[in-house]
């Protein structure tokens, strides 16, 4: 109770307007709170809710004077709002440090975030949205000894919800260091070359106290020991160069022995390889990646499994829609295996001409495929599993034969006068259920269509109007199946209210009600705050009403947000 | 312990709220290093329009809105530079999963901003931006003096007015 009191006196403070002066230096920060009540509703699946009201809150205090910098984030979960993990419950100063920035030095004591290269080996960050937060709390240093070099070194555990990490030896300890040369900046004299380089590289080591473990032969009962490595480290090297219109950023890494929870316990070192290519001229952008991912889930607890604890960070080689029929079937990256390629070209149709209209047109293409890697299993153990072996062998260049997700998506933007603006999205996706943890299901085949105009009215007012299809003749999980449509009409007025009304309607279901997923919206903003307050039934995915995205979980009822920044 | 941290915390924002009444100082830009579309380092706390005020602008590839907004001061960018010399920052902060993106779409849509890229979202923290997209205009002593959130069409239009009335020096809010 003490906890909420002072939360709400931390939001009441918090409103006083921009950027505060206290002893010479600058208080900022930010603030936000969603509220729901989700009653049950068995038809779309959302469940019960016994608080009758749940609540996610957090403000974050920022103090700069000068080259001195301290904050913190309190966050309040009472309780966790739908879709977050109930480990949140509870209410606390989830962060805070403090911090001294030099031009050639940087130390950060307490909480920190921070990335090497494209993350392969390590990234410490929070995803707000997805109740996803593994901020390092010890000791960071970045020095910059000479223009064009970076160098980090990083040390400390992982936040795991709100245990107390320092007190157990259940979590483990990150360390970590970071190489990183700006070839032109260095060489005065390639300054002003058109070959940029710059090249990096880093090591990882995990300690993660550890226990043996026994293998059983069933038959026998004879055991057979395992002994666990408790420092699993990891090294990569990247490189990123562009020349005039090209650019290339690759990024090679790999990863000691880590039986875990994830890979089975086997003893198969990690891999992880990324390539992108790209061209980039005034009205035309293409960019081919491709990756290859094996067994590289790196995190710094061998038994976890869920979406803390992660050392490092491996992206999803596909497109992330905002649309949100577009966005029924998410892919997530398999991390025991996987490689990918996307493909992306980005062309605008110049003003005056004949394609191109009065405006111009935007042209997007994206294509993106991720397939299961090859792996060939060559033992298994008396146990008849494969805990404690090689597992398996792969060939690095080789796919396998399992399709996890395609996508082929065409976007076209035009204005079609000085007040119209239209937007068409066509989408093809192939969906492997397995991708999502759902074993021998049938693959998902769709085409999603999506029109969207927006509408200038008087007075800096608006109307947007979108109606999106999604065809497909297979079933998603339990509520969703066949065809959807939705519709949506926004109204904005002067930039400071909207009203918003949605329909997604599972009209292809041929078993049990065909549910209309209607939304009600309203909202308003000044400045940096911002209130909204929506009533109806929510479908997970990704939303954007009034001119801001969000992640959210399903629902029915009454959701409200405030956002605000000071 | 926890009970010291909140007294001590009320006490700090009691102390801020009545110091706020008294002194105005506005917030400048963070000493935040980020990175450019090749790669290098820059500074927040650098960014600059040869002494007049500019603008920043957070975005990702993935924020409709965000891309609305930046598209609809594209079609006009050109005119307003012609006639106030603003300079926009469009700061990404797509993760490692789209920024791959930014560069294709940055130079495919031909914007003529400044797009720079805040990968791990130290800026964007260091800001307090709760969502993009979150627009920023710093006056010409680098202080940070009009914020807005979201996007509607027609918010470009609020955008340079304010704009034209940091640059007269007259008072906004």
């Amino acid at each position: 109770m003490k906890k909420l009191l002072l939360a709400i006196f931390l939001i009441t403070c918090s409103f006083n307007g921009f950027s505060q002066d206290i002893f010479g230096g600058k208080v900022t920060g930010n603030f936000q709170m969603d509220v729901q009540a989700s009653k049950e509703d068995s038809i779309i699946g959302a469940e019960k809710v016994s608080e009758k009201l749940l609540m996610n809150a957090f403000t974050n205090i920022l103090y700069t004077n000068g080259d001195f910098s301290a904050g913190m984030r309190f966050e309040a979960y009472l309780n966790p709002i739908l879709g977050f993990d109930p480990q949140y419950k509870g209410a606390g100063l989830a962060y805070r440090f403090a911090s001294y920035k030099k031009d050639y030095l940087e130390i950060t004591a307490g909480n920190f975030y921070e990335q090497f290269g494209n993350g392969l080996i390590f990234r410490s960050y929070e995803e707000r949205n997805l109740g996803l937060d593994n901020a390092m709390d010890g000791l960071k240093i970045i020095a910059r000894p000479v223009k064009g070099v970076a160098l980090k070194g990083v040390i400390g555990k992982q936040r795991y919800y709100w245990e107390k990490i320092w007190e157990s030896d259940n979590f483990g300890l990150v360390r970590g260091i970071d190489a990183e040369v700006s070839i032109n900046s260095l060489f005065k004299k390639f300054e002003a070359s058109p070959l940029q380089i710059i090249a990096g590289g880093s090591f990882v080591s995990v300690f993660d106290k550890a226990e043996d473990r026994f293998i059983i032969e069933p038959s026998t009962g004879d055991n057979y020991k395992l002994t666990m490595p408790e420092n699993i480290g990891s090294g990569a090297a990247r490189l990123q160069m562009s020349y005039k219109a090209f650019n290339l950023n690759a990024e090679y890494a790999r990863k000691g022995q880590d039986p875990n929870a994830v890979n089975g316990y086997i003893f198969h070192k990690g891999e992880a390889a990324y390539l992108s290519l790209g061209y980039a001229a005034k009205g035309l952008g293409i960019n081919v990646s491709a990756k290859r991912i094996d067994n590289m889930s790196y995190k710094s607890r061998r038994g976890e499994t869920g979406n803390m604890l992660n050392v490092n960070y491996l992206p999803a080689l596909t497109r992330q829609h905002s649309y949100s029929l577009f966005a029924m079937y998410p892919y997530a990256t398999q991390v025991n295996g996987e490689m990918g390629i996307q493909a992306d070209i980005i062309y605008k149709l110049k003003k005056n001409t004949f394609l191109g209209g009065k405006y111009g047109t935007d042209l997007k293409l994206n294509y993106s495929i991720a397939n299961s890697i090859d792996k060939k299993y060559v033992q298994l153990n008396p146990a008849g599993n494969y805990e404690g072996t090689e597992g398996y062998s792969s060939s690095f260049f080789k796919a396998g034969d399992e399709i996890y997700f395609e996508e082929l998506n065409l976007e076209l933007g035009k204005k079609l006068s000085s007040d119209f603006k239209l937007n068409l999205m066509y989408s093809y996706q192939t969906f492997n259920p397995i991708a999502i943890g759902h074993q021998g299901e049938k693959f998902i085949y769709a085409n999603v269509f999506a029109a969207d105009l927006t509408q200038k009215l008087k007075k800096r007012s608006s109307l947007r109007y979108e109606v999106q299809l999604l065809l497909t003749e297979q079933n998603y999980g339990e509520f969703a199946a066949g065809d959807w449509i939705q519709g949506t009409v926004e109204y904005n007025l002067g930039g400071k209210f909207f009203v918003a009304a949605t329909d997604q309607w599972n009209y292809g279901k041929l078993n049990g009600e065909k549910v209309h997923y209607y939304n009600f919206a309203v909202g308003y903003t000044k400045g940096t705050t911002r209130i909204q307050l929506s009533y109806g039934k929510q479908r997970e995915g990704i939303i954007c009403i009034g001119g801001v995205c969000r992640m959210v979980p399903a629902s029915n009822g009454l959701f409200a947000t405030i956002t605000s920044s000071f | 312990m926890k009970k010291f941290i909140l007294i001590f915390v009320a006490i700090f924002l009691c102390g801020i709220t009545i110091n706020a009444q008294t002194n105005n100082k506005k917030s400048t830009l963070p000493t935040v290093t980020i990175n450019t579309l090749e790669g290098k380092a820059i500074k927040a706390s650098e960014f600059s329009n040869d002494g007049k005020p500019f603008v920043i602008c957070f975005w990702a590839t993935w924020c409709k809105p965000c891309l609305m907004e930046l598209n609809a001061m594209a079609e006009q960018y050109d005119d307003w530079q012609k006639e106030t010399g603003i300079k926009i920052y469009a700061v990404s902060i797509d993760d490692a999963r789209t920024c791959p993106k930014v560069k294709p779409l940055v130079s495919g849509s031909d914007w003529g901003y400044e797009v720079v890229l805040d990968q791990n979202s130290e800026l964007k923290r260091a800001l307090g931006v709760n969502n993009p997209p979150h627009t920023f205009i710093v006056n010409e002593k680098g202080e940070i003096v009009w914020q807005h959130v979201g996007y509607a069409p027609g918010d470009e239009e609020t955008l340079i007015e304010v704009y034209k009335k940091i640059v007269k020096g007259e008072e906004v809010k």
